[in-house]
């Protein structure tokens, strides 16, 4: 918020005569304005017009394979989505999921950006291995885990009392999910808070320690207090990201045994049920749902959205 | 060295060690798993006890991997160099031009990026199939660039602040247009950002299953992640577990190689946007 402060006087153009400097600033905003258009125009087409599509077609009954039939039915799909008890289940699993995992990566991730932060060799080897996990293809871990937890394939099944197929059961596979969506993401939390952990200067924390803070002492009150914007930042893109969850379920369990997310309710009322206005009053609702969230995180957290500084150069 | 730093030396040692084997060893089952004989794929060893080729034979024999290897390459490819070119440009307004409206577009590319997906499911299969752009490349290139621009945005202006400006300041003093000053003085300063925000935008786009699944619905242009989703064992009774797992390492490879060629980079490229903003 502050960091870029400084910056905002050397854009002040060096004071000119009036007329050069309007001409100049008109030219300027032209370009600014030519050259944010296309990226404006993409986004806005294929974002906004979707999502107000998507509100059209909540509204009505739209089965694809009676297409014919397609009438206007009000907000009787969201009644419909809202009284069903799987729209709750998945909402619950969703909140559930995402809560343990931002919470776990949360912690984790601060314990692998400290040692990246301070490990005093195999720095580049350390970090090249974090990244594989923020790289590899979403699907291909979630195949990795699937075959590790499915008996007789695995190994990892094997390590449990025979007969037992945690994927098979509501707790155990949402607990693998959990494991999965953590062993993916934990990297990129790391990474932020790396970023984050960078700023906190040396000197600050080498006075704390002159005054007889202890280890946890310097972390809780020193760091943590200078990094609380890195912090939230991570958390809210984890959280939303969190929220979103779709390729690992559908890979470990496919949703089966009450394990589905909003997003593969939504998914599953698509192209399973066929059906589009409820598939699009679920689109909708889990819309409703992010937007709610970012709210929350950015009204009562304060956390401040990376670039939102930017409104006032 | 004295034993106090011995220790020390060790306790790191062990604690790299640490993140070192839980980066990597999920991959390192899957690339078991896809040496594993079929005949000791159930065996449960964590190293294959046969090793063989043959799942990887297997898969180049079919056109259904080889086929979604092509989409998948194609698609990422040009939907990064279309996210790359369009953030580009803003990015470099947003870092460098004050023009009204700046604020809007940093809020929009926010909210595009924390848009769920699945929401604009519905609604652009419904568009591309009206329009006749289901199941094909146009099709998934569209949602791809679109969903990628907010990162390509935030990495470049991150990286366009970096930049000595001086120098555009120089050019325009020795008479150069704001359009020239970019063209011929900053374009090739900010090269190694473009490139760094291309891997993530590639990598992004690589991974990407939700719209690559909803947006297809036959090999035309079923990306690798959907079509593993897909995959059936050699007869109808055996399982494909060996064709999924050659098939995921082999697209996990380019991300080893990104990793490994731009661990420095990436690193940078994905800290600078989030949290310099």
């Amino acid at each position: 918020m502050t960091a870029s402060a400084p910056t905002a006087s050397q854009d002040t153009p060096p004071p000119k005569d009036d007329r050069a400097l309007s001409e100049g600033a008109r030219q300027e905003r032209r370009l600014g304005w030519l050259l944010c258009a296309p990226a404006v125009i993409v986004m806005l087409a294929v974002t906004a017009y979707p999502i107000v599509y998507a509100v059209y077609l909540s509204l009505q009954r739209y089965d694809l394979r009676f297409p014919q039939q397609a009438e206007f039915v009000g907000l009787s799909n969201y009644g419909a989505v809202l009284s069903s008890e799987f729209w709750w289940q998945a909402l619950w699993v969703t909140v559930f999921i995402t809560v343990v995992s931002v919470v776990v990566e949360l912690v984790l991730g601060f314990a692998l950006a400290l040692v990246m932060h301070r490990t005093i060799f195999g720095r580049g080897t350390v970090r090249t291995a974090i990244l594989i996990p923020y790289g590899i293809v979403t699907v291909v871990a979630a195949y990795s885990w699937q075959y590790a937890w499915t008996p007789e394939t695995g190994y990892l099944a094997d390590l449990l009392p025979s007969g037992d197929a945690p994927l098979t059961e509501q707790w155990p596979a949402i607990g693998l999910i959990i494991l999965a969506e953590v062993w993916k993401t934990t990297p990129f939390m790391a990474l932020l808070l790396l970023a984050g952990l960078a700023l906190v200067p040396e000197e600050t924390l080498r006075a704390a320690q002159v005054d007889g803070a202890g280890a946890w002492q310097r972390f809780f009150l020193v760091t943590v207090p200078l990094m609380k914007p890195a912090i939230l930042v991570a958390l809210l893109f984890r959280t939303l990201d969190a929220f979103r969850i779709f390729d690992n379920i559908y890979i470990l369990t496919s949703g089966a045994h009450n394990t589905g997310s909003v997003s593969i309710l939504g998914y599953d009322n698509l192209f399973t049920a066929l059906n589009l206005g409820i598939g699009s009053a679920i689109s909708v609702l889990i819309f409703l749902c992010v937007a709610l969230i970012a709210f929350a995180f950015i009204k009562l957290f304060g956390a401040a959205a990376p670039g939102s500084q930017e409104g006032g150069r | 060295m004295s034993a106090a730093g011995r220790r020390r030396m060790t306790g790191w040692a062990l604690v790299n060690i640490i993140v070192i084997v839980y980066a990597l060893f999920p991959v390192c089952w899957i690339i078991s798993l896809s040496f594993k004989d079929p005949s000791t794929l159930t065996d449960g060893s964590f190293i294959p006890t046969e090793w063989t080729w043959e799942n990887y034979h297997g898969i180049f024999q079919t056109s259904e991997f080889t086929r979604a290897l092509i989409n998948s390459i194609g698609i990422a490819l040009i939907s990064t160099v279309i996210a790359v070119v369009l953030g580009t440009m803003a990015a470099y307004a947003v870092a460098r031009l004050r023009f009204p409206g700046k604020s809007l577009l940093i809020g929009m590319s926010l909210l595009i990026a924390m848009f769920p997906p699945i929401s604009l499911v519905s609604p652009l299969f419904n568009i591309e199939r009206i329009i006749g752009i289901f199941d094909t490349w146009i099709g998934l290139i569209i949602p791809y660039m679109t969903f990628s621009l907010p990162l390509a945005i935030y990495t470049l202006s991150a990286f366009f602040r970096e930049i000595p400006w001086d120098l555009e300041k120089a050019a325009k003093v020795d008479g150069a247009t704001p359009a020239q000053a970019f063209r011929l003085v900053i374009a090739p300063l900010a090269a190694p950002g473009v490139f760094t925000t291309a891997i993530l935008v590639f990598i992004f786009c690589w991974n990407d299953f939700l719209f690559a699944i909803s947006l297809t619905s036959t090999s035309a242009a079923r990306t690798v992640p959907a079509a593993l989703a897909f995959f059936t064992g050699s007869s109808q009774f055996a399982q494909p577990t060996g064709s999924i797992a050659a098939a995921a390492v082999v697209i996990t490879i380019p991300i080893i190689i990104f990793v490994l060629l731009f661990q420095r980079r990436i690193v940078a490229g994905l800290t600078s946007g989030a949290v310099k903003g």
